[in-house]
């Protein structure tokens, strides 16, 4: 990445109880940008969150912040000064509202009027000037969540780590504090490393995205990058690729590939040689379907496909496709209504032949 | 059933008329287990919490040590502490046998583990993170504890009961180390196991009374404070 970093680790390797359980060859962290890591249950997201913010010790590698490598107990205390994070549970502690946000300003011996200053602009960031008298104990999981926000930002950290920050709450409180913390984010340009597990939430917050399996990195890049083309099956199924096909490649020429999916083919851009062994990647929403035989168009693939499932979604239907092989697609509320969209209908399904990631299957 | 009632009148009479010597043993007894208890706290504090935080091999041993310790027999550790105040102990030089010092010692180590016991635990349910959550907003390991600990005083309150309650209740240890002399080293359960012996069950019902209300006093005002601090 070419951007300004203000983190770095190489060679990074933790263990727990004495077991290893990351290992990282390099990761640089963009400053000013939202880092998302992501992966399924143990595979060490919140155990990089927590090293890189300097609160598990390192057995191994090394750790450069804004150029200072973490290297000693003052470094990695001076690293902590910087950082502030904001775990699953609110962890709020007995007292005010108030007094909680102060907290992390009272530990750096600021003075009251600063602290009372600092607390006021994060109570103000986060909607919630009138808590500030409250009792912690007292808060609903949104408010409660809102505070430990206020409280990591108003120590004006240079990193913000948020481990799983949003699980814990509806999703009318997840949206709204999301849209804040984006704009929060937005604003200060403070750098945040995020671990998630939700995709769409990945989607939303993170410029760039680092997929963890088993303690390691297996894919590095933009959240569009690694979204688009996900480097293997395993990150495809990860990141929500809904269609991962099977299939062969009959012929490559001039970039075009087609690939035989269940003695159907797809047209495909890549040039892997003839009968490679692929996965074809098929987003919901690169699917396009209508009910009227489909006319000219630029798509390259076009199937007919008997409806299987309705699913409804928040905003959206998605749709479940048998066209010799299984596809989704997402349709909205209108078209879905203007289509007469009902289980066992045919719809044709169509999409571009750039919409189709191709992966190269391993030989096995 | 005329024994119970005359004992209880006698000790009324005692208690109204503010006997000097009963009032000196019920100070006496106060200011030993008073201070017993406040040693106990910050040794059992200090170690439940350092036991608590710190990860080390043989972890579990230390915490089953520290359980079997909060069932201590007084007569036990005041024949321990006896052997190493002794003329010819180990300690014996500092020549505190038979003295309130020697109470407060044997006193301190059959609360501490208590304290500590109850301390190890109230850390230990405190949030897995809290610790965590705490450094990363810039504490000092020392700010760390600090808050850990006042985010424990629930428990650690009971802790303080418990360590109170246990020392001002025992007799074995206070007569072995203390001697039961009058005016000096006699407090309200050595002077009563003495009276009850002797046969004055008046000034036994008395002690007994006072000490009662003691433990009740000291409970109910340790009481009043968690029960206003607990989160609701």
């Amino acid at each position: 990445m070419s951007q300004d970093t203000i983190l770095t680790i190489e060679n990074l390797i933790v263990k727990r109880a004495r077991v290893q359980v990351l290992e990282i060859d390099r990761l640089d962290i963009a400053r000013g940008r939202s880092l998302a890591l992501i992966g399924p249950n143990g595979a060490g997201k919140s155990t990089l969150l927590l090293a890189l913010a300097g609160l598990l010790p390192i057995s191994g590698g090394s750790m450069t912040f804004e150029s200072n490598p973490i290297n000693s107990r003052a470094a990695f205390a001076k690293l902590r000064q910087n950082a502030a994070v904001v775990f699953q549970e609110p962890l709020l502690l007995n007292g005010s509202v108030y007094n909680n946000i102060a907290i992390g300003l009272k530990f750096r011996h600021l003075s009251r009027a600063e602290i009372k200053a600092n607390v006021e602009e994060a109570l103000n960031q986060f909607g919630i000037e009138f808590l500030a008298g409250r009792s912690a104990r007292m808060l609903s999981g949104g408010e409660a969540k809102r505070v430990s926000l206020a409280r990591a930002f108003a120590i004006k950290p240079k990193m913000i780590f948020l481990d799983e920050a949003f699980n814990s709450l509806d999703p009318p409180s997840r949206e709204a504090i999301i849209d804040d913390l984006l704009a929060i984010l937005d604003k200060t340009k403070i750098t945040a490393v995020l671990a998630l597990h939700d995709r769409e939430e990945t989607l939303r917050l993170a410029q760039d995205v680092v997929v963890l399996c088993g303690g390691g990195v297996v894919q590095y890049g933009t959240t569009a990058s690694v979204f688009q083309k996900p480097a293997d099956e395993f990150i495809a199924e990860f990141v929500g690729t809904e269609a991962i096909l099977e299939g062969v490649v009959q012929s490559s020429e001039n970039g075009l590939m087609i690939v035989s999916v269940n003695s159907h083919v797809i047209e495909a851009v890549g040039n892997y040689p003839s009968g490679a062994k692929v996965f074809c990647c098929l987003r919901p929403e690169h699917i396009t379907v209508s009910n009227a035989a489909a006319g000219k168009t630029s798509a390259r693939n076009v199937f007919d496909g008997k409806v299987q499932k309705i699913i409804r979604q928040a905003y959206f239907y998605k749709l479940i496709l048998d066209c010799g092989f299984p596809l989704s697609a997402y349709i909205t509320l209108p078209s879905f209504d203007e289509l007469g969209v009902s289980e066992g209908m045919t719809l044709s399904a169509s999409f571009k032949a750039t919409a189709v990631h191709v992966i190269k299957r391993e030989a096995s | 059933m005329e024994i119970f009632v005359q004992g209880i009148i006698k000790a009324f009479e005692l208690l109204l008329s503010f006997d000097a010597e009963v009032l000196g043993i019920t100070w006496l007894s106060l200011k030993i287990s008073g201070t017993a208890t406040f040693m106990s706290l910050f040794i059992g504090v200090s170690i439940g919490c350092a036991v608590a935080l710190n990860d080390f091999i043989g972890k579990r041993v230390v915490i089953s040590i520290i359980n079997t310790g909060m069932g201590l027999p007084p007569v036990v550790v005041g024949l321990f502490v006896t052997m190493m105040i002794w003329r010819s102990g180990p300690f014996g030089f500092l020549e505190i046998l038979y003295t309130p010092y020697a109470m407060i010692i044997a006193q301190s180590i059959i609360a501490t583990p208590i304290v500590m016991g109850i301390s190890l635990a109230a850390i230990q349910n405190l949030p897995p993170n809290l610790r965590l959550q705490i450094l990363s907003l810039g504490a000092s390991r020392l700010q760390m504890v600090w808050v850990l600990v006042k985010e424990s005083r629930l428990p650690l309150l009971a802790a303080v009961m418990a360590g109170f309650g246990g020392v001002i209740s025992e007799v074995g240890a206070s007569i072995m180390v203390g001697g039961n002399i009058k005016g000096y080293s006699r407090v309200l359960t050595t002077a009563t196991v003495m009276e009850t012996g002797k046969g004055n069950f008046d000034i036994a019902i008395a002690l007994s009374i006072i000490l009662l209300l003691l433990a009740f006093l000291i409970n109910f005002m340790l009481t009043q404070i968690q029960q206003r601090q607990r989160p609701r």
